[in-house]
């Protein structure tokens, strides 16, 4: 009897429901939830890695804002995100484009390109570091001996150039994901659209326009956006590549709140610069959460 | 094919294909041919770097016999393996619950999923390096087989969820009415068709843990203990002192087993990769 009820309490959908998510959900309290409120905690005090600190209110967040150098770097973050996540949009989706032409070896050719995207990122970080590094760059050296520079260009240790060095690596590693993700949305537009369309006389960019752009703006919309959350992010590239340098002029948030929070050991502080990024993270996330419902519902 | 129509497809098609090509793999030919390269050419400006003349393997015998390299790899495997392990007995069930049954909170939970997907983990890294030594895990790979699943199930139970709408339900409950459990039901209907769906769930998982970077760097800090990415960038960097030919080689041997595992998966990866972006 005893074992009848328990199977017959097991196999309501209440409770079986509630046993299928329950470990994730204990999971996701212990090692995010708790976390955060650690972190909160520790962004409102002087804590270090040698005194457990005490609580100083907003005082860590005020002090960054007077602080330059955390200014540069909210300014680098934003050109970083903005920069990259423009170039991946459109080298993304002209490679899309072009990969959804009758191309022979077109497997291989999709596979080859999502290379940079699997590729563990500082690894392939070092290979960039090795094409751009002062002393004997490979890139220099195609540019001298092809007589478009005199001694090369210091990728990485002029500020402005080092900007666009880590840009043009954060693109690198991410026109794959937009590619695919694009591609997947072009295979889902009927070609009978286009038929049509062709009958009206429309030409190649008419048809690019009002048919291709309007069938791929949701996934593209939500491609783009979790791409810049990503890049907005991003720890790996710039630490591979220039550790925030020169003169901080490449840290991002996440770089600079590893700098202070672990290398230097100021935590309190540290833990404030990383939650920094919360507000444009959030909006970011409800505005993907939002779309991926209505996605979820058409 | 008309004159004109040939010229278009060779501007428009291939010269763009080929260039994007070029950029998106000469890193990788870069990285190759510097870890074939002895020190003589390496280090030699009269050369043209862009081949090799003499290719040895020196770099690799040092990467393996100097370095601690093939640690590095078993460490790296067995937190891959897993942490995938843990995010797919996480995720799969909790994905079938998301999808199939209704139940009190499940729209909280169903939020909650897909904030903490979200959530990158270079927000959360430094308290996590107190939580994992509050339960004495700190320095030892372990921290990372507990730590991924917080980013990978999440991202299992997106997929599956979604995965497990696209099976029609009246399979499961043909099998009700012939007697079985609900949880019967899931375990030898539902979860034998999900199949495809689990494996590409769990590539994904393999190759996000495979190339995880922040807490490897954080968490784990005994070199006999680190994953692949931090005990090469770190073993392999000398403040500003960069052993080139290792460091390629370590870079090569270190990429060499995603991509071989991609390459056997590629479709359910470009699957797992859209459905991410497209239904989550």
């Amino acid at each position: 009897m005893a074992r009848l009820s328990v199977r017959r309490w097991l196999d309501q959908e209440q409770t079986l429901a509630w046993l299928l998510v329950g470990p994730l959900v204990l999971l996701l309290l212990g090692l995010v939830a708790y976390p955060f409120g650690v972190a909160v905690m520790y962004a409102l005090s002087d804590r270090t890695l040698a005194e457990p600190g005490r609580f100083v209110g907003l005082a860590n967040v005020w002090n960054l804002w007077d602080n330059q150098i955390y200014r540069q770097t909210l300014w680098n973050t934003i050109v970083y995100t903005i920069g990259a996540t423009i170039l991946k949009l459109g080298a993304g989706l002209g490679l899309a484009l072009v990969l959804n032409e009758k191309l022979p070896l077109k497997r291989l050719i999709r596979s080859a390109v999502l290379l940079p995207w699997i590729v563990p990122t500082v690894l392939s970080a070092m290979a960039w570091l090795w094409l751009l590094t002062p002393n004997f760059s490979v890139l220099n050296w195609m540019l001298v001996h092809a007589g478009l520079s005199q001694r090369g260009l210091p990728w990485l240790t002029s500020p402005a150039l080092a900007m666009f060095s880590v840009i043009l690596v954060n693109t690198w590693r991410g026109i794959p994901f937009f590619a695919i993700t694009l591609l997947a949305g072009l295979q889902t537009i009927p070609g009978e659209l286009y038929e049509a369309s062709a009958i009206d006389g429309a030409g190649a960019w008419h048809r690019f326009r009002y048919v291709t752009l309007p069938l791929l703006q949701p996934i593209l919309l939500i491609t783009l956006v979790l791409s810049m959350i990503w890049t907005f992010s991003d720890f790996q590239v710039v630490y591979g590549l220039t550790q925030g340098g020169p003169m901080n002029s490449t840290h991002v948030l996440a770089t600079l709140s590893y700098q202070v929070g672990l290398a230097s050991g100021n935590i309190g502080e540290g833990a404030a610069i990383s939650l920094t990024m919360l507000p444009l993270l959030l909006i970011l996330i409800v505005w993907q959460i939002r779309h991926l419902r209505r996605g979820a519902t058409a | 094919m008309t004159r004109r129509a040939g010229i278009e497809r060779a501007l428009f098609v291939y010269a763009p294909l080929g260039f994007a090509l070029v950029f998106l793999l000469g890193p990788f030919y870069w990285m190759v041919i510097t870890a074939l390269k002895p020190n003589s050419e390496l280090y030699n400006a009269a050369r043209s770097p862009l081949y090799v003349a003499t290719p040895t393997l020196e770099h690799f015998v040092f990467l393996f016999t100097k370095t601690s390299f093939l640690e590095w790899t078993k460490n790296t495997m067995i937190v891959a393996t897993g942490a995938t392990a843990v995010a797919l007995l996480l995720g799969v069930p909790a994905g079938y619950a998301l999808a199939r049954f209704r139940f009190r909170g499940a729209g909280l939970v169903g939020t909650g999923v897909v904030v903490t997907y979200l959530v990158p983990t270079s927000l959360l890294f430094i308290p996590m390096v107190q939580v994992m030594s509050t339960i004495g895990l700190v320095d030892s790979y372990w921290a990372l087989v507990v730590v991924y699943p917080t980013f990978l199930a999440p991202f299992v139970t997106w997929l599956m969820a979604g995965y497990f709408r696209t099976i029609p339900g009246e399979l499961e409950e043909c099998a009700r009415i012939d007697g079985a459990s609900r949880l019967g039901a899931l375990w030898r209907i539902a979860i034998p068709l999900a199949r495809p769906g689990i494996v590409s769930a769990g590539i994904f998982a393999f190759t996000l843990s495979w190339n995880e970077f922040i807490y490897a760097l954080t968490l784990v800090t005994a070199s006999s203990e680190r994953t692949i990415p931090v005990g090469v960038l770190v073993q392999l960097t000398r403040a500003d002192f960069y052993f080139w030919g290792p460091l390629m080689a370590g870079a090569l041997a270190g990429s060499i087993p995603v991509a071989l595992i991609y390459s056997f998966f590629v479709d359910q990866y470009a699957a797992g990769l859209t459905a991410g972006a497209v239904k989550g």
